[in-house]
């Protein structure tokens, strides 16, 4: 190339000069918007970073809580009830369903709060305490553990063996030193006495501090806030899923791929389309309210039910799962539906046969997004009554149940803001444990699905 | 494909049929729901109930706040409707009347024991002994200054009382949906008000003018308790209305306020001197007994001496415990179907 090919010499060195001239600025620019985005990631992951540290700096505790671990004695003038009624000859089924019911209350109304009492005095033999006091320091679920091992053996009558108690909510916090230990004793929640038993018994190795494995096999407590869990919740929330998960697919699946593939474009499928993508909008409360007015009041479905909740988070989750398996549908190769076509295969075979399962990994990973989206709402089961306080693992979706979510806001709410605050966060960490999980089911099933396709 | 075609139609074959059985299938569980001062007494012996009594389901108890719980339970006779109300302000006639309306003649009330309402500040803040004057003056909207009726104009707590700490004014109170609002609006701001001196005006714009809180520095919360604290967390001036429960629960962060001199104890309420205290009760459908498995043995269990008595497990979480008379008479009226007359 030489010079002559250029309009005139002047005018080349002028938009050179231009160009040259500008060249500073237009890299500045450049490095400017480099260096923005960088800090706004940063500033991102900054938010992220601070958001988890703090709960797993407050909640992380709280998976180790102060335990007990100390010799009961089945002091047989305390049990009442005698021996577990034997199942006579001849005695019908009936009966002996009510002697056992009936040996089981009277077991119940037993004093176990004495043998409480005694089990805890035997770690601290010369410790001088008032049994007031003393029950103080241990879970008032205490007693009803050590019945319900009576009921599993009550060959234990008359035994001396070790039990492991939780440490009362309270006495956590002193431990833990959540409650400031100089506070003077008016604001102390224990009394005195009971919290030098405490020092001297994790000094003496009678308090552990355990992992706290019953966050995860109970269920929420009120009375003995201390063996509080998230067993209820997580089969709540499990239900729904489950719920979700055969509801959600299979419809959003068929109306994608009919809306896609076989219904004819007019302005009653735009209608439709126009109004799935509303839906996707619509704020989670408003399908809440739907879920109480239709499910609860018109067609009498129980309250609190994880079928109701499962309902209603199957509404929502539909137009994520119909709109992104439509793009997938989309995405797919006109030249695999041609060679199909042109290979003498009916539209429904292209379909079905070639075109479907391109969109695997797309369906997979909507649903899983779909779902951790809605195992992590909490705005719509709050209309639908599952905020309640509920102390029963739910033995089918119809019994009533909270979510994970909700159990974190009821939590949050307790009065024992001292122990909750802790309890709240470790909750937090399980549902956020939950969705990194399902995000990474979701990662390795799309790369593999991906792979085989 | 086919195979996962003919699962999924089959499984959701099945759940449409588990919904229509749902329907015919009785409820076993009772539900309550309502005011959240009375939630944790209400959760406390539910738990408890469902251990003394296996055979019965542990109930489930809701939130909601008091008008709620008394709303819901007029919604109507049958199972997808609620079994107890539970509430810190009495019935008012046009809530039983709105019951009637909707089929729920037999409406029985169980009072079972009493709250303090107290004021708390952060820990670090002055100490406050206030009087419903002192109150009514910070919060009212408008208060009378020489004989006139005026926009609030104070905002620190010393230029209404000389004898109360240099500290802005700034007061949470709850919202209307709370029963606590109501006995705060009779024990305190009317009692206030009276004490104030109101210039001569029409019983309307009397109430309307003891009774309207000023919007800039009183916020009102129609959340729970912990809502309350975090307001006071973020500001540690503010003054904060909390059941005497949930300040016992957290001494450690909150300081009381005495009221007419007299500070907010389990004995000073029992005993009628601290003046902000009120029942706590709550509502049981009639036409549910008997039908909603276990619902009379639970107002036995709740009204019983080692749960609602003195020295039970109630009182120990900070209810305010009645006499065993008292208690006794409350399930003599409720086994006896005594109506509830407002």
């Amino acid at each position: 190339m030489t010079d002559t090919t250029l309009p005139t010499n002047a005018a080349g060195n002028a938009t050179r000069a231009l160009v040259r001239k500008s060249l500073a600025r237009r890299h500045r620019d450049e490095m400017l918007f480099r260096w923005a985005g960088i800090l706004s990631i940063a500033a991102a992951l900054g938010f992220v970073a601070i958001l988890f540290g703090m709960i797993l700096a407050k909640g992380m505790p709280s998976f180790w809580q102060s335990t007990l671990h100390v010799e009961a004695y089945f002091d047989p003038e305390l049990i009442e009830g005698g021996p577990r009624p034997e199942r006579q000859a001849g005695a019908s089924e009936a009966d002996y369903q009510k002697a056992i019911s009936d040996w089981q209350r009277a077991v119940t109304l037993s004093n176990w709060n004495a043998i409480v009492d005694k089990a805890v005095r035997t770690a601290a033999p010369d410790f001088e305490i008032e049994t007031r006091d003393l029950l103080k320091l241990v879970t008032s679920a205490a007693r009803f553990q050590i019945r319900d091992l009576y009921f599993a053996n009550p060959d234990l009558l008359g035994q001396t063996v070790p039990v492991t108690m939780l440490g009362s909510a309270n006495t956590d916090n002193w431990l833990k030193g959540t409650i400031d230990r100089n506070q003077p004793d008016e604001r102390q929640q224990l009394a005195v006495s009971t919290r030098q038993l405490a020092d001297q018994l994790v000094a003496n190795g009678a308090i552990r501090f355990d992992f706290a494995w019953h966050i995860f096999t109970n269920v929420d407590s009120r009375s003995a806030p201390a063996s509080a869990g998230l067993a209820g919740a997580f089969m709540g929330s499990l239900y729904m899923m489950l719920i979700v998960i055969v509801l959600a697919v299979p419809i959003g699946v068929a109306s994608a791929v009919y809306l896609e593939e076989f219904a004819p474009k007019n302005r009653w499928t735009d209608l439709i389309e126009v109004n799935i993508n509303n839906l996707a909008a619509v704020p989670s409360i408003v399908f809440g309210l739907l879920g109480a007015a239709v499910f609860i009041n018109y067609l009498g479905l129980p309250r609190s039910a994880p079928l109701v909740g499962g309902l209603v988070l199957t509404l929502m989750t539909l137009p994520t799962i119909i709109i992104a398996t439509r793009s997938s549908l989309r995405a797919v190769a006109p030249s695999l539906r041609q060679a199909a076509l042109g290979l003498g295969a009916s539209h429904n075979q292209t379909v079905f046969h070639h075109v479907l399962p391109q969109t695997f990994p797309g369906i997979l990973t909507a649903t899983i997004i779909g779902v951790a989206q809605a195992l992590g709402e909490t705005a719509p089961l709050l209309l639908i009554g599952m905020s309640a306080f509920i102390a029963n693992i739910p033995a089918n979706p119809l019994d009533s149940a909270t979510a994970l979510p909700v159990q974190i806001y009821l939590w949050q709410g307790n009065e024992n803001r001292n122990f909750f605050e802790a309890r709240t966060s470790a909750a937090i960490i399980v549902l956020l444990g939950l969705m990194l999980l399902l995000n990474a089911i979701a990662i390795f099933l799309r790369t593999r699905l991906e792979r085989r396709a | 494909m086919k195979t996962a075609l003919y699962a999924s139609a089959a499984v959701v074959a099945l759940a449409a049929f588990g919904t229509t059985a749902a329907v015919a299938q009785s409820r076993d569980t009772i539900q309550i729901a309502g005011s959240s001062t009375v939630l944790p007494f209400s959760s406390i012996v539910a738990e408890e109930f469902g251990n003394a009594f296996p055979d019965y389901n542990v109930p489930n108890v809701a939130g909601g706040g008091s008008g709620g719980g008394k709303r819901q339970l007029c919604e109507g006779v049958g199972e997808a409707t609620l079994d107890i109300g539970n509430s810190s302000s009495k019935m008012s006639a046009s809530e039983l009347e709105n019951c009637h309306a909707n089929g729920v003649t037999d409406v029985r009330e169980v009072v079972f024991g009493y709250d303090g309402i107290v004021f708390a500040t952060g820990i670090d803040q002055g100490d406050f002994a206030l009087e419903p004057v002192h109150l009514y003056k910070a919060i009212a909207a408008q208060v009378p200054v020489d004989g006139e009726m005026v926009a609030n104009p104070y905002t620190n707590w010393s230029e209404i009382d000389p004898s109360l700490p240099d500290q802005a004014i700034f007061v949470a109170i709850p919202g209307t949906n709370h029963g606590t609002r109501e006995v705060f609006d009779i024990r305190v701001l009317e009692a206030g008000c009276e004490a104030a001196g109101l210039p001569e005006m029409e019983e309307d714009a009397m109430e309307a003018a003891c009774l309207t809180p000023r919007q800039d520095v009183v916020v009102e919360i129609a959340g729970d308790y912990t809502e309350t604290l975090a307001r006071l967390q973020s500001n540690p001036e503010a003054i904060g209305v909390f059941g005497l429960s949930f300040y016992d629960q957290n001494r450690d962060t909150l300081k009381v306020a005495t009221v007419s001199g007299v500070e907010p104890t389990l004995e000073t309420i029992a005993e009628g001197e601290y003046p902000v205290s009120r029942p706590l009760q709550f509502y049981v459908k009639g036409a549910h007994i008997g039908v909603i498995p276990g619902l009379e043995d639970y107002v036995a269990f709740f009204l019983s001496e080692q749960m609602a008595g003195a020295g039970g497990t109630l009182e120990a979480a900070g209810l305010v415990p009645a006499s065993s008379e008292f208690l006794a008479a409350q399930l003599e009226a409720f086994t006896s179907a005594v109506q509830y007359q407002p």
